[in-house]
């Protein structure tokens, strides 16, 4: 069996699109695309398809990954070219690499997110920023399937800061927009690009006036210079040799 | 007049919803045109949830056609869910498509399809939030015609202040020649204004409008006659009909939606219409004459619909597939096809004999087995004689014994309560019929687990059939039935245990049976239960019997008429009834004389094996029976080789 890793995006309005929605039109545009896909063996044989950590319904991303099983060899760029086009515009396939040893899973432990604060001048969000940077803990409430939580959403952020990019598009009318770029650490229970949002306002009370909008730019494996490595960087190496 | 996008302001809203990607759109299958290249421009709506409207046929097959015109454009609405319908009530957001996010307003057709009456108040808040006027005498040049179709546009009069038209029957022909009236029209410059363009639609003498026709009522409120207000009207709209379905192969390219919906698979409707004669059945009744399409076009079909879609399911739809004339080879083909691939096939299966179990067989080779349901409808062998669902309580459980020893371990079994001169006794003897099942089933299949489902709804009386003029029983004594019937399963407590109940209790049945056979005066019962919060009158959970019984209370007293005289009252064969200037083929004498055999118990043959009984539709649409066999065979499909890229 040949396992091949893709990247994919959520893009626009598809960032709506909630994982069992994904995973829903993943398995159709495997049959739309006539990808030989492999099967589990018993009585309800299930494709072999397995997922990284998926980004929150509602928030966009640049940086999904899955793996799945293949019982012919196929040329992994013919196979990205095909499932991008069986996917709706929005769910896109960026990048197909034969897997390499070791899992997927264990080469993801922080995302960094970029989080577009629409209405709220970079300045303000600088001042929340950097009292949650401050603050030693921060604890932020979320509803969980278990109940109201409690948690500290402070600890696992390894980096938050306001970014300027002139080429970013500001709102349109010239109405001011606050860019935060937020490197999390993969913990338990998570901690979500949401939950830092609401430790800037228990911090500093900032509360922007339209839904904050949320991109995930990157997953994988967090280096000392908090730095994040691409998960598929080891497998590429490989690529030329081939899948196994 | 370009239209621009009200994405921008839903975007800032969708955050704080429930399942927001339902008005997202981006379905495979979903067409997006520019606006200024066009000429006529359709709303399609199905009035429900997005969940249950997007797997909608209809609505698919119009998208279609209409968007397979270079110059029209086609985009679809549904009913948005009360949390949304407050935020863009309070941003000031309207009704918008999910196609392209255009607003509803701009549009020169919104086309609504009722596949039930208990869409009505959503229709009412889809137009308020377009910022239409509710009613069409209120309504400017500028303003979208409303038409409606739709089973439930046999008889649009509870609607008829709402609507500016409907279209009774097949749509596929009826939206063409519509988008032909409105694009001349418009290439003349509007002539004329709104009463210009919907008389042109009525001179076709199967549009209705109804705004070209008066009621007069009788002291005694039933109602004295229905006529044309100006003199180039029709007397009487008259139904389509799309005959040869192998001209007409759609849905050709399906929706696939991204949001989970009720149907996850391609349906093909392999015939339609259904002269099997079921006295309570509308779409049976108004659906006439049975048209198949043949086994090499469903077969081509259900091959480009699974290569498109993706979908790894198959229904093959119709009032009752096993009839069609080519079944068996269907089935068998089909199966074989897809015999090594992970697509199951299904068959709604609701007619009660031996065969539609071999069917169900064949469908299941490659290891998915779908369930077997039956419908005998009525408890009682002489109920079923009254309702024309011929079959013996033998046949029933020889049937569901067979599907027993081959291996199914569960059955579902659909009836009716409340049904024309229907008994406490007539119930009971479902309980009779499940304890023999369950009997004669654990014999069989030799052991005990082995379970089977009754599933009860309340008979609700249509227009355009035989029961059109009988009473309804009162919640009460429905749910007094439901009460006994429950009881008498659950009184043997080894078999009862193996017997699943579900019912629905009498309250929604009325109100879908005031909305069913109402006039125009229940439209301003409509409106008021609209006006007093009421939205998905279908689901269980946002529907109120109590509001609506005091809106009735609130409005038609003043009337002459209340509740009761629209729903417990036997109508005489004398009485106008709203929808008789509404022709559905059907000749009023036959429902009557078929009305009165029913009360003695008398059964009616089907005209595809036995000779024309006169019902009046194929020589007064000019239709006839189209059915097999071809004597053409499905052959094996040649296995795909590499990958495929979709375009």
């Amino acid at each position: 069996m040949q396992r091949i890793r893709l990247r994919y995006a959520k893009r626009g309005p598809l960032r709506f699109t909630s994982h069992r929605d994904f995973a829903r039109a993943f398995e159709r545009a495997l049959r739309r695309a006539a990808v030989p896909i492999a099967f589990s063996q018993g009585f309800t044989p299930h494709p072999k398809i397995s997922y990284a950590s998926a980004a929150p319904t509602g928030v966009g991303s640049e940086a999904e990954y899955l793996e799945i099983g293949l019982q012919t060899e196929t040329d992994p760029e013919e196979l990205r070219v095909a499932l991008d086009a069986a996917l709706s515009p929005g769910l896109d396939v960026l990048e197909a690499v034969p897997a390499g040893a070791g899992s997927l899973a264990d080469r993801i432990d922080a995302s960094l997110w970029r989080l577009e604060l629409f209405e709220v001048t970079p300045a303000t969000a600088q001042e929340a920023v950097t009292a949650f940077l401050a603050a030693g803990e921060v604890l932020v409430e979320r509803m969980t399937k278990q109940g109201r939580r409690t948690f500290d959403a402070r600890a696992a952020v390894v980096r938050c800061m306001v970014v300027t990019e002139p080429d970013l598009p500001s709102g349109a009318g010239g109405v001011p927009c606050a860019i935060i770029d937020l490197v999390v650490r993969q913990v338990t229970p998570a901690v979500r690009p949401d939950d830092v949002l609401s430790g800037l306002r228990v911090v500093a009370g900032l509360e922007p006036p339209v839904p904050v909008r949320v991109t995930r730019l990157a997953q994988g494996t967090l280096t000392a210079q908090g730095e994040i490595v691409d998960p598929l960087e080891a497998d590429r190496q490989g690529v030329g040799i081939g899948g196994h | 007049m370009s239209v621009s996008s009200v994405f921008p302001q839903l975007e800032q809203l969708l955050p704080r919803v429930s399942k927001p990607i339902q008005y997202v759109g981006g379905e495979l299958g979903a067409v997006v045109k520019d606006w200024d290249a066009t000429t006529v421009r359709w709303a399609l709506m199905y009035p429900d949830a997005y969940e249950v409207g997007l797997p909608n046929q209809g609505v698919q097959i119009l998208y279609e056609v209409l968007n397979e015109q270079p110059d029209v454009l086609a985009e679809r609405t549904y009913a948005v869910w009360p949390d949304l319908e407050a935020l863009m009530k309070e941003h000031g957001v309207p009704q918008f498509t999910v196609d392209a996010h255009r607003p509803v307003k701009a549009f020169d057709v919104l086309g609504l399809s009722f596949a039930t009456e208990l869409g009505y108040t959503n229709m009412l808040s889809a137009l308020d939030l377009a910022q239409i006027p509710l009613e069409s005498k209120d309504r400017t040049v500028d303003h979208p015609i409303v038409l409606a179709g739709g089973h439930a546009s046999f008889n649009p009069e509870p609607i008829a202040d709402f609507i500016d038209a409907a279209v009774l029957g097949d749509g596929e022909e009826a939206v063409l020649e519509i988008t032909g009236i409105i694009r001349e029209w418009k290439a003349e410059g509007r002539p004329g204004g709104r009463d210009e363009i919907l008389l042109r639609l009525a001179r076709t003498e199967s549009i209705y409008v109804p705004r070209f026709y008066d009621v007069d009522y009788l002291p005694d409120g039933r109602i004295q006659r229905v006529v044309p207000n100006r003199p180039d009207v029709p007397f009487r709209v008259a139904k389509r009909t799309t005959m040869d379905l192998d001209a007409w192969p759609y849905p050709k390219k399906p929706l696939v939606p991204l949001a989970e919906t009720v149907h996850e698979r391609y349906a093909v409707e392999i015939f339609r219409g259904c002269t099997r004669g079921c006295r309570f059945c509308q779409a049976g009744m108004i659906t006439r004459p049975v048209r198949e399409r043949s086994i090499t076009t469903v077969g081509q079909m259900v091959k480009e619909g699974l290569e498109f879609s993706g979908y790894s399911e198959v229904g093959l739809l119709s009032l009752s597939s096993a009839d069609h004339s080519e079944i068996g080879d269907m089935c068998s083909g089909l199966a074989q096809q897809y015999a090594d691939t992970n697509v199951s096939l299904s068959l709604p299966s609701t007619r009660v004999d031996a065969f539609n179990i071999e069917l169900a067989q064949e469908l299941s080779r490659n290891g998915r087995r779908t369930g077997l349901t039956f419908a005998p409808e009525g408890g009682s062998e002489r109920i079923r004689k009254v309702i024309n669902k011929m079959v013996t309580k033998e046949d029933l459980i020889r049937t569901v014994v067979t599907a027993y020893s081959n291996g199914w371990r569960q059955v579902k079994l659909y009836f009716m309560c409340g049904l024309p001169s229907e008994t406490d006794e007539d119930v009971l003897e479902i309980a009779d019929m499940a304890h023999e099942v369950i009997r004669a089933g654990r014999e069989a299949a030799g052991t005990k687990d082995i379970r089977c489902t009754v599933s009860i709804g309340g008979f609700v009386p249509k227009p355009h059939t035989p029961f059109q003029w009988a009473k309804m029983d009162t919640p009460e004594v429905i749910d007094g039935r439901l009460r006994m019937l429950k009881q008498a399963i659950n009184s043997d407590r080894s078999l009862g245990r193996a017997i699943g109940f579900r019912y629905h209790d009498g309250e929604p049945s009325l109100i879908e049976g005031l909305l069913s056979r109402g006039d125009r005066r229940v439209g301003k019962v409509i409106r008021r239960v609209w006006e007093k919060g009421g939205r998905f009158d279908g689901w269980s959970e946002h529907f109120s019997y109590a509001r609506w019984v005091e809106a009735c209370t609130e409005v038609l007293p003043d009337l002459g008429v209340d509740l009761d005289w629209y729903t417990t009252r036997e109508r005489e064969e004398t009485e106008v009834l709203p929808w008789d200037h509404l022709d559905s083929g059907l000749d009023k004498d036959w429902l009557w004389q078929d009305w009165q055999d029913s009360m003695s118990e008398f059964e009616q043959d089907d005209c595809r094996w036995t000779p024309c009984f006169d019902c009046g539709v194929c020589p007064s649409m000019d239709t006839e029976i189209q059915i097999g066999p071809t004597g053409k065979k499905l052959l094996p499909l040649t296995p795909v080789n590499g990958l495929r890229v979709p375009v």
